[in-house]
């Protein structure tokens, strides 16, 4: 019973963070019809700056809001300098992304070093809640409750404000909207901002969460992509439900069958693609 | 060359010319060159292999598979797994790969062909991640992040010494030949012409009454059989095999050969991958910042040269066309 409790509890608290991976990887997604391989490297780039940030000025918080900025930035120049002149052009535009990602990795190795860092979060994140016979790490329970908070937000922003229309505008006609005079270059420079940003946020979460060291960013994008072809690409819930299965099943199948335990991701998206391969929450 | 012949290929005689003068200098110079270079253009030839089964599929099919290096890395672990813990001789060594190259892919094709286009990129992609997992944890078998080390280069008999660097070089050769040679008939044949046709309006052809999934289908099994093959000769190039053989910077690293080279030229994907390979050992000789060198071919070649190289000769001697 410990077994299962803590596995599912682990479980989710890594669905958390991959939920703010895949969320900003499906936003870019839906939007712009491209699949961000930089997307890891935003959540590198946003854990070290986020490091600095907190090991120099002793701010957790500070050292989210820098990184979070830095790392919209980053997106931002990304689809404005590079991306935007090739739209419609998948295998061009992985190529560049693909590009921008090493550039990133070894500007990281540059400046932080090889070394893995981790960092001290405030004292009391750093207790753990007594549940009856279960202890729960409180630091876990605020990434929990705080992806799902993120998720609210987003959605409420996507599904019930103006911007948010304006953006399921352009994804589903982005000629129409244009059409109607929604400022379509606008839209996806912000979605591309925002999507960075939530993977920076991820980032700093993360290096408090599983620590941060070079290949990072490659080794996390197997789960971003999972999480994505799972839930559906360009659905907000559908990265949610997605992280879910895959934060489960990442756990117990390194727990239950080390060996496999990246082979285990194949088998739901195997499946999701043989029943419906838009993914659960997809369109078409 | 006499020119019926090159009517039946349908090559131009300055093509066969070029070809002709290539081949002369594949031939010649290991002889002429320093064993360092003799060993890099070995690496090369191994790639090519695989670079232009990728391009039967990006260039002539349409289908953008990303996951192509989870084919060359199923062929590199059959072969080093089979002549490291079972003693299996070279034949059976390159058998085994290249079977297990059309198996995998057998297996993957009807998921990834579920999608089209760049849901097509990220599955395919997302596939090959699965596999590079299944190298770096499955210790039992693969050895995980330490990999297979010391496979043995393969024995051939006729009193030659693969161990020897030239001797090596010509046997790869050989491959690199016969292969080039089979992938150049197979898009001449019908069923390359047909993937073609898919390729320029899939409807089109569907209307036509091809089936164009079948195709597709054969297509990636096909190279995936070729990849394996040259996962094989890698193996025992190289001697060693490791997770970072099916990692997404080898997925990608193939990919970017065929775009560097030219999309539906073969040899253009030969050409990409002779530049890659030697591109990545000479750089890396003189800064430590190869990475970024690496990065900024990736982004130059997709923003200033979608047609590769070969369409950049193709655009120069056309009067400067600008591609389509």
């Amino acid at each position: 019973m410990e077994f299962w409790v803590n596995q599912t509890f682990n479980g989710i608290s890594y669905a958390a963070l991959l939920f703010l991976l895949g969320g900003g990887f499906t936003l870019i997604f839906g939007v712009m019809k491209i699949t961000n391989i930089a997307h890891g490297s935003f959540y590198l780039v946003g854990g070290y700056i986020g490091y600095t940030v907190a090991s120099w000025s002793g701010n957790f918080y500070l050292a989210f809001l820098v990184a979070c900025l830095a790392v919209c930035l980053l997106g931002m120049i990304m689809e404005r300098w590079f991306l935007r002149g090739l739209a419609g052009q998948d295998l061009r535009q992985m190529l560049i992304t693909m590009g921008i990602a090493l550039f990133l990795q070894d500007l990281c190795l540059v400046i932080w070093g090889g070394n893995p860092l981790t960092l001290t979060v405030p004292s009391y994140l750093a207790q753990s809640l007594k549940l009856g016979a279960y202890r729960f790490p409180v630091l876990r329970i605020a990434m929990i409750l705080g992806a799902g908070l993120l998720f609210a937000v987003l959605w409420w922003f996507q599904e019930k404000t103006r911007i948010g229309a304006m953006v399921r505008a352009a994804v589903d006609n982005r000629e129409m909207a244009e059409g109607l005079g929604i400022k379509v270059p606008l839209v996806t420079l912000g979605v591309f901002g925002l999507g960075a940003l939530l993977a920076g946020f991820g980032g700093v979460l993360g290096v408090a969460f599983m620590g941060l060291y070079p290949g990072l960013d490659f080794e996390l994008l197997p789960f971003a992509f999972v999480v994505v072809i799972i839930g559906g690409m360009g659905s907000l819930p559908g990265a949610l439900v997605g992280a879910i299965i895959v934060g489960l099943i990442d756990n117990f199948g390194k727990a239950l069958f080390p060996e496999l335990s990246y082979f285990t991701l194949f088998a739901p998206m195997a499946l999701v693609l043989a029943v419906r391969p838009t993914g659960l929450f997809g369109k078409g | 060359m006499s020119a019926a012949m090159l009517d039946r290929v349908r090559i131009g005689r300055p093509t066969a010319w070029i070809l002709l003068a290539a081949l002369v200098v594949l031939v010649v110079a290991p002889h002429l060159l320093p064993q360092y270079v003799v060993i890099l253009l070995t690496q090369s030839l191994v790639y090519a292999i695989v670079a232009m089964s990728l391009d039967v599929l990006i260039g002539y099919s349409g289908l953008g598979s990303l996951g192509h290096a989870a084919f060359f890395a199923i062929g590199a672990y059959a072969t080093a797994i089979l002549v490291t813990q079972h003693q299996g001789g070279f034949g059976a060594a390159l058998l085994l790969s290249t079977v297990a190259g059309a198996l995998a892919s057998a297996v993957i094709a009807p998921l990834a062909l579920r999608a089209a286009g760049i849901y097509f990129l990220m599955i395919t992609l997302a596939i090959a991640m699965c596999v590079w997992g299944l190298a770096f944890r499955w210790v039992s078998l693969t050895g995980g992040d330490n990999g297979i080390t010391s496979i043995p280069r393969p024995e051939i008999g006729f009193g030659l010494d693969m161990g020897v660097a030239v001797e090596f070089y010509y046997l790869i050769l050989l491959f690199f030949l016969a292969c080039l040679l089979l992938l150049f008939l197979l898009i001449r044949s019908p069923f390359g012409q047909t993937l073609i046709g898919i390729r320029d309006s899939e409807s089109r052809m569907q209307v036509l009454g091809y089936n164009v999934w079948l195709h597709k289908y054969l297509a990636m099994v096909i190279a995936g059989a070729f990849a394996g093959l040259a996962g094989s000769l890698y193996a025992y190039f190289n001697s060693f095999v490791s997770p970072s053989d099916a990692n997404i910077g080898h997925c990608m690293e193939l990919v970017l050969m065929v775009s560097l080279g030219g999309p539906g030229t073969l040899v253009g994907a030969g050409l990409g991958a002779l530049i890659i390979v030697f591109l990545k050992n000479m750089v890396s000789v003189y800064t430590k910042r190869w990475l970024m060198v690496l990065a900024a071919v990736y982004v130059v070649t997709a923003l200033y040269a979608p047609e590769g190289i070969m369409g950049l000769f193709k655009r120069s001697a056309s009067g400067g066309d600008r591609p389509k």
